[in-house]
């Protein structure tokens, strides 16, 4: 069956209202959103990003860097001390000073970042306050913005939604009268310039990325925004784009062949692009992508998977890898459900599915004990007990750090699947 | 506040979590908010371990925080229970929880639990990751034996003649450096000298085994960052020496041997030779001559820094340039250590110092933690690791113990491993305009090509600028400068500071060819 024959038969069998989701309420067993700082600081190259935190915040980020420890990172800690619990305003000119500190050691800094977190939180430092502050003093060098991704609001990818919607202020307005498409959410860079190139080739522009690769190049926003989406956890950043006039396109997430094209369409549908130039714009890479894809779909078909939550990616991922690779869902977590950014996915969905929001993880390692799926998509703190369990593991972390986007990384999403029962298959120790 | 871009030590409840994570039985309950459950992945993924650590985690969210967290608390702490059943639970906050104070440990102990419930005061703000490792093992080995400690004054029973010893190996843990084969080195070094091993502990061990603790007749305090406390409290309240000798290193290693000789009365020397040792004879082989007085920098935690320290001068022949640690708890040894060697000691946890001092001292070989390879890695010097904290290439699958007679082997090998070889050592002083053996080439042992950064092209750091702001006045002649490029680099930047200090104290403006050998006389290398 092809992409779009499925897609005929889901869009007339299901709709969002059969899928029951189910909520989860216990230990979650997932990263704060300071871990999107592990990506976000390579992504935008002139910013740096200083966590206003504890000891643990700081053992965190050196822990997900892991290798990058071997690099100059454009992050750090500013860790609290007992002295600083003590009263509010000493804890204002103790941020001033580090603040300097960190921006004489790295002078090609453009652009600060205060990371708010679970003790900046809970003392309620008040960090836009700081950064305000801040912005005066190094105004004209130094742009100092404001965000809290701490594990009291956000899950992982959440970081990266709360980042972004702290620089939509900073965004120049779209005069009226103009439009343009403004694409939300990190994309590795190659996959942004194949993104950038199609656009082009469809006539549609002129396009803009959110986050930009330089924090002192924002983008514009205005009424004349069309928003696509190309990661489903920008939901915060959507709505206050909308607040300054912006729209969304309705479109199902970027992977695989059929969410690559559908996301594209509605873009080209937006700027008024036939269907002759989409499927001719596009023919040669999906042509590419489906002879790429076959191969992993050979691996990949008939076999089981199970999500548990982590990223907010699980639903689309789930998606492609049903109807392009033809894998079996048993389960699929998600740490948040947000019905609006899934309005395209949900309907792909396949009845009865066991959906679920939320974690209580000790009952969701015990159904997946049971299930025995082929593969279990979960962190790096469950994947080696549940390998040494004998489940094979997909470690999901990997789904963000790698460019899986558009019709030439179809395959290669599709690969990171299979690899695991791959290598399963080829060890004989 | 504290700006901190690498830290040495994570916060104390990750002590406790490394303490619950090497025993059997023990399982640690950690109100603390979502996400901090990224301790996990230290466990199964830097030590590669295949089980979940026993830790249950209450992972509260801000919609929490306005309700009822202790009811979570609670419900946590009985759910853990039922599932995990374990013989002993511990209690502990992380730093946010510490904020809200919901008392955890008191809930605990109400909720009538049919098992021992230890509460853990782990000060998040003042205190780090060995000083919680430190306590909760000393809670835990207090806790359950005290009911057993016999009244003050009774004596200590005698062992039966003809019955071998035992002693206890106290202080290894999970996510320690090379904890898992000190053990078996240990063992096997006690064994070799009539010595059995009675409770190995935290590592392995089960409430049940910290029980038997007192039927030893010493402690081999071998982690003093994680036992010395316990250890402490075993020799005052159940008379058991504390063998305090670390054996990492030869010498060390005879001391142990002779101090568990001592305290024991058993007679030791028919295996004072170290029969599996090759350390001692490939150091005084003559291809090692070159490794003498090679300017050595030592940093890390106490225990392992002296050590070093002692391999490097006694062993090694090296000359010790600098030495410090991060664990503040145990700065006095490092002290009596570098009065040993004369030399200033670096007593901090802040990267950025530890950073300019290896800048300032331009030693030819660092020996450190995972963060002095990133800083040796800036500088272009040859590099070690010798403690924790370590990434996951120092949890190896092979057999590589630091302590004991094999452990010298081992330190042998991974210390000279990273320097250039002697031949290629004099080739490179001899033929400067060599296009491959040049200064910028690494060992060529090591691969890789010419293209890795000397100091001369990374950023300057903090040290570079203020030395060059201070020493204005002073200026190098063209000709002393190429003088001065024909010394092998790795001496070069002593060189020239012993140049410019000899200038210095001379009143020298400009150094000549001159000033720079009469200094190389004066300072004599």
């Amino acid at each position: 069956m092809s992409a779009a024959e499925a897609a005929a038969r889901d869009q007339a069998s299901s709709t969002c209202a059969t899928l029951e989701i189910t909520r989860e309420r216990g230990q979650r067993q997932v990263f704060c959103g300071l871990a999107g700082i592990v990506w976000l600081h390579r992504k935008i190259q002139d910013a740096f990003f200083l966590i206003v935190g504890s000891r643990t915040c700081a053992h965190l980020m050196q822990s997900a860097a892991g290798v990058m420890i071997f690099a100059e990172p454009r992050f750090a800690t500013a860790i609290l001390q007992e002295r600083d619990l003590a009263g509010m305003a000493d804890c204002n000119q103790e941020l001033d000073r580090v603040a300097a500190e960190v921006l004489e050691r790295r002078p090609d800094i453009k652009t600060l970042f205060l990371v708010g977190s679970c003790p900046s939180e809970v003392i309620k430092l008040d960090l836009g306050k700081a950064a305000e502050r801040l912005s005066e003093v190094y105004r004209e060098r130094v742009r100092v913005i404001d965000y809290s991704a701490s594990g009291l609001e956000t899950t992982f990818t959440q970081g990266e939604d709360v980042c972004l919607k702290s620089l939509v202020p900073q965004m120049p307005q779209l005069p009226s009268g103009e439009r343009s498409l403004l694409v939300v959410g990190t994309l590795p860079d190659v996959v942004e310039d194949q993104f950038a190139r199609l656009f082009k080739d469809l006539g549609i522009g002129p396009v803009h990325f959110l986050p930009p690769r330089h924090a002192t190049e924002f983008p514009p926003v205005g009424d004349g925004t069309s928003v696509l989406l190309a990661q489903p956890f920008v939901g915060e950043t959507l709505r206050a784009l909308v607040e300054r006039g912006a729209t969304l396109l309705k479109a199902p997430y970027p992977f695989g062949i059929e969410g690559t094209l559908a996301w594209l369409r509605a873009a080209a549908d937006a700027w008024g692009v036939s269907s002759e130039t989409l499927d001719a714009v596009t023919a040669p890479a999906i042509a590419r992508a489906e002879t790429a894809l076959a191969r992993q779909r050979q691996l990949l078909a008939g076999k089981r998977i199970s999500f548990l939550p982590d990223s907010q990616l699980e639903i689309p991922m789930a998606r492609f890898l049903r109807r392009e690779c033809g894998m079996e869902l048993v389960e699929v977590a998600t740490p948040f459900l947000d019905r609006q950014l899934m309005e395209a996915e949900l309907p792909l969905l396949p009845e009865g599915l066991r959906l679920v929001e939320g974690q209580d993880v000790e009952h969701q390692l015990d159904r997946a004990r049971e299930d025995r799926p082929d593969i279990t998509v979960c962190g790096l703190g469950l994947a080696n007990p549940l390998e040494a369990e004998g489940l094979r593991t997909k470690w999901s972390i990997e789904l963000v750090f790698t460019p899986v986007h558009g019709f030439d990384q179809a395959a290669d999403l599709a690969e990171l699947f299979a690899r695991p029962l791959v290598r399963g298959s080829l060890l004989k120790v | 506040m504290q700006l901190t871009l690498w830290s040495y030590e994570g916060p104390p409840h990750i002590g406790a979590m490394r303490i619950a994570a090497s025993m059997e039985g023990v399982h640690l309950v950690l109100h603390a908010p979502q996400g901090d459950t990224y301790a996990d992945l230290l466990f199964t993924m830097i030590e590669r371990r295949g089980q979940r650590p026993p830790v249950s985690y209450t992972t509260f969210q801000a919609r929490e925080l306005g309700g009822d967290t202790a009811a979570l608390v609670k419900d946590t702490i009985q759910a853990t229970y039922d599932r995990f059943k374990p013989r002993v639970l511990m209690i502990g906050e992380s730093c946010t929880a510490e904020l809200i104070q919901d008392q955890p440990a008191a809930l605990a102990q109400g909720m009538g639990l049919p098992a021992p419930v230890l509460s853990l005061e782990l000060p998040a703000y003042t205190r780090k990751e060995g000083w919680g490792a430190n306590e909760t093992f000393y809670q835990l080995v207090r806790g359950l034996l005290k009911s057993q400690v016999p009244t003050p004054g009774s004596e200590r029973k005698l062992r039966a003649s003809g019955v071998r010893p035992k002693a206890n190996l106290l202080g290894p843990t999970a996510l320690g450096f090379r904890c898992r084969d000190d053990v078996v080195e240990v063992t096997r070094l006690l064994d070799s000298i009539g010595v059995d091993v009675n409770v190995v502990a935290p590592l392995g061990a089960s409430p049940e085994d910290l029980l038997r603790i007192p039927e030893a007749d010493i402690n081999l305090c071998l982690y003093p960052e994680v036992a010395d406390q316990a250890c402490h409290w075993l020799e005052r309240m159940f008379g058991q020496p504390t063998i305090k000798t670390v054996p990492i290193g030869i010498g060390a290693t005879h001391d142990l041997i002779q101090e568990v000789g001592r305290v024991l009365e058993c007679d030791v020397d028919a295996t004072a030779d170290p029969i599996w040792s090759r350390m001692p004879w490939y150091s005084r082989s003559v291809d090692s001559t070159y490794l003498t007085g090679k300017r050595v920098f030592i940093f890390g935690d106490a225990t392992h820094v002296v050590a070093s320290a002692r391999i490097a001068s006694e062993e090694l022949g090296f000359e010790v340039v600098g030495i410090g640690t991060y664990a503040r708890e145990f700065a006095r040894e490092v002290r009596d250590a570098a009065k040993r060697y004369g030399v200033e000691p670096l007593i901090t946890d802040n990267y950025l110092e530890v950073e300019e001092k290896v800048a300032e001292l331009h030693p030819e070989l660092v020996l450190g933690t995972q963060m002095e390879r990133h800083i040796a890695k800036r500088l272009g010097v040859p590099c070690a690791v010798i403690s924790a904290p370590v990434h996951i290439q120092d949890f190896p699958s092979r057999y590589a113990p630091q302590m004991g007679f094999e452990g010298a082997n081992v330190i042998f090998d991974t210390w000279v491993h990273p320097l250039m070889m002697g031949l290629e050592e004099h080739l490179i002083t001899m033929f400067r305009e060599d296009f491959e053996f040049h200064d910028a080439a690494t060992p060529s042992h090591l691969g890789g090509s010419a293209t890795s950064g000397r100091p001369q092209t990374t950023p300057a750091g903090p040290a570079d600028s203020e030395a060059e702001a201070g020493e204005a006045v002073m200026t190098w002649a063209s000709d002393a400068e190429q003088e001065l490029k024909k010394i092998p680099f790795f001496v070069r930047g002593k060189a020239r500071r012993n140049t410019e200090r000899y200038a210095q104290e001379r009143g020298i403006q400009t150094i000549t060819v001159e000033t720079l050998y009469d200094a190389k006389a004066h300072f004599g290398r």
